[in-house]
């Protein structure tokens, strides 16, 4: 009985990882190469399921049935659409603070979330919204009797498979390509980066551009999974994503897909072992013990300069 | 005088925050040449250096480059019109190997390999290492890497400050050999040092900043044998 519950919960655990690694990358980005931890992230989260909804009902208007090519339209047009909030939100609420003090994009970032959240709570109404269902269908594994079998559903097997694409292209990006290049050189010497001709600005749009596409691809899978969702769901899988990328040690992308993944595991063990109520005390309790330990997080190189 | 100006500064002033460092800053290096510029620590050297780039930016006065006034161009397009600077404490990016440094260098990040080739064959210890992450280099080596990296836009003017800094007398005289090959190349020098002898046994010209001011001016030669350069900045009696 209880190898049913470890295997079944480890395999939500995976899932609820990839969602949580596909949001943290967006704060450890930020914070990499500015060094703020952009509150609004969860919030932008949050947009993309709303739009995921409205691209859902328009493109179904327009006699697009097939559930494949519904979702990979509406995956598509919401990484885009969220990309440009991304891209404003930076624009109107960090990039004027620049050169200001440390606390000041912090507080506007605050300042953001709430924009976003009353935003979305007054013109699209204070209520839980759905979707309905597109994919439907699971796999059962290890049966072995009428209540001893291990459940996957397509809905969480295309979240695991489109998160490890999705970080696996951004990796690619990050390592391979010129701006990817540029991101690096940015985060380690930012003034060096623009000795050399960076236009370090870009560089910057760019990052929160990619962070909130990334936040997008999660918040458009669990609303195919869930198909609920209301103004505040940034707030909380915001709080846990950070919670992720300072486990994995923020600044650092595989830390953050690390992050996730662990925290993701741990919650949903607990969960199935322990007791439900208590999951998210766990969650934070496992963050303090690895800071206790490793102050800079699982894969955080803590920072010394060789002069 | 008589060959045409790449660099000129024309009464800067230039301030960190609101502390004044240079006050009036006028100067000239001619294409082709080499011209240094000593000074005490703390004269404002390194601040006239990164002012050019606009970091920070020149509050009264004007930056000339090949003709063209760069006073209140963003740093990254000031780096872009074929001038680079070697910074003060190299600032390699230490995360990152010595290859992708080096190409880091190279403009918009495209490999430009002929480019590479050069500053292999300059420093073949970056060939070498081109695997090995930056950090790990000894102070000399990433002093090589900086140049090299600095290099690889093929600028026509080369910005140095300090590249002996903290390095052993051999690695200064490798490095000093290198910047010989890099003028004869062509590149146009502007040196700050502390090492005010080796400079200025470099140099064509040089200039003496004292208190953010230019009190001094004349050929490397020259400023050698000055008695008050002697008894300020070379020791000597």
């Amino acid at each position: 009985m209880s190898f049913h519950i470890l295997v079944q919960q480890v395999v939500n655990g995976l899932v609820l990882g990839s969602v949580y690694g596909l949001i943290a990358v967006g704060y450890t980005m930020v914070y990499g190469i500015i060094g703020m931890i952009n509150f609004a992230h969860g919030d932008v989260y949050m947009i993309a399921a709303y739009l995921t909804a409205i691209f859902l009902a328009a493109l179904t208007l327009l006699g697009i049935q097939s559930p494949p090519l519904l979702i990979l339209l509406v995956l598509l047009l919401t990484m885009a659409f969220t990309a440009l909030y991304g891209w404003s939100m930076e624009r109107i609420a960090y990039k004027p603070l620049r050169h200001s003090t440390r606390l000041a994009p912090l507080i506007s970032a605050i300042g953001m979330s709430l924009i976003l959240q009353n935003y979305v709570r007054l013109s699209q109404g204070a209520r839980s919204q759905g979707t309905p269902t597109l994919i439907q269908g699971s796999v059962r594994l290890f049966e072995n009797g009428p209540d001893q079998f291990v459940q996957i559903t397509y809905a969480q097997i295309l979240i695991v498979v489109t998160a490890v694409i999705g970080m696996s292209l951004l990796w690619y990006w990050i390592q391979s390509t010129a701006m990817g290049r540029a991101c690096r050189a940015v985060q380690q010497d930012r003034i060096m980066a623009a000795l050399l001709g960076v236009d370090t600005d870009r560089v910057i749009s760019v990052v929160f551009v990619l962070g909130a596409s990334m936040a997008a691809v999660a918040g458009t899978l669990v609303t195919f999974n869930y198909g609920s969702f209301d103004f505040f769901i940034g707030f909380v899988i915001g709080i846990k994503a950070f919670t992720a990328a300072v486990l994995g040690g923020i600044g650092s992308l595989p830390g953050a897909m690390l992050g996730g993944l662990v925290l993701g595991l741990a919650e949903s063990i607990f969960s199935g072992f322990v007791n439900t109520d208590y999951k998210d005390v766990f969650a934070f309790s496992l963050l303090v013990g690895v800071l206790i330990f490793r102050p800079s997080g699982l894969l955080g190189r803590p920072e010394v300069e060789k002069v | 005088m008589n060959r045409p100006a790449i660099l000129e500064l024309r009464g800067v002033d230039v301030a960190h925050g609101r502390t004044p460092v240079l006050h009036g800053v006028s100067l000239t290096v001619g294409r082709g040449e080499i011209v240094t510029l000593i000074g005490a620590n703390g004269a404002g050297k390194s601040t006239l250096l990164m002012a050019i780039f606009g970091l920070p930016s020149v509050s009264r006065g004007e930056v000339w480059f090949d003709g063209q006034p760069i006073t209140r161009l963003p740093t990254h397009r000031v780096a872009r019109l074929g001038l680079a600077q070697v910074p003060e404490g190299r600032r390699i990016f230490p995360g990152m190997t010595v290859l992708e440094n080096l190409v880091m260098g190279s403009m918009v990040g495209e490999k430009d390999e002929a480019a590479l080739a050069r500053i292999h064959a300059l420093f073949p210890l970056l060939r070498e290492r081109g695997g090995q992450r930056a950090g790990t280099l000894s102070g000399g080596e990433q002093q090589m890497l900086a140049i090299g990296r600095a290099l690889m836009s093929r600028p026509r003017l080369l910005l140095l400050d300090e590249p002996s800094l903290g390095l052993a007398p051999l690695m200064i005289r490798r490095i000093f050999q290198a910047l010989r090959e890099i003028v004869a190349e062509g590149t146009t020098l502007f040196l700050v040092e502390q090492n005010a002898n080796q400079a200025l046994r470099l140099a064509d010209r040089g200039y003496v900043l004292a208190n953010g001011r230019i009190v001094l001016e004349g050929s490397g030669l020259a400023l050698l044998a000055d008695p008050e350069v002697r008894r300020a900045y070379l020791g000597g009696h």
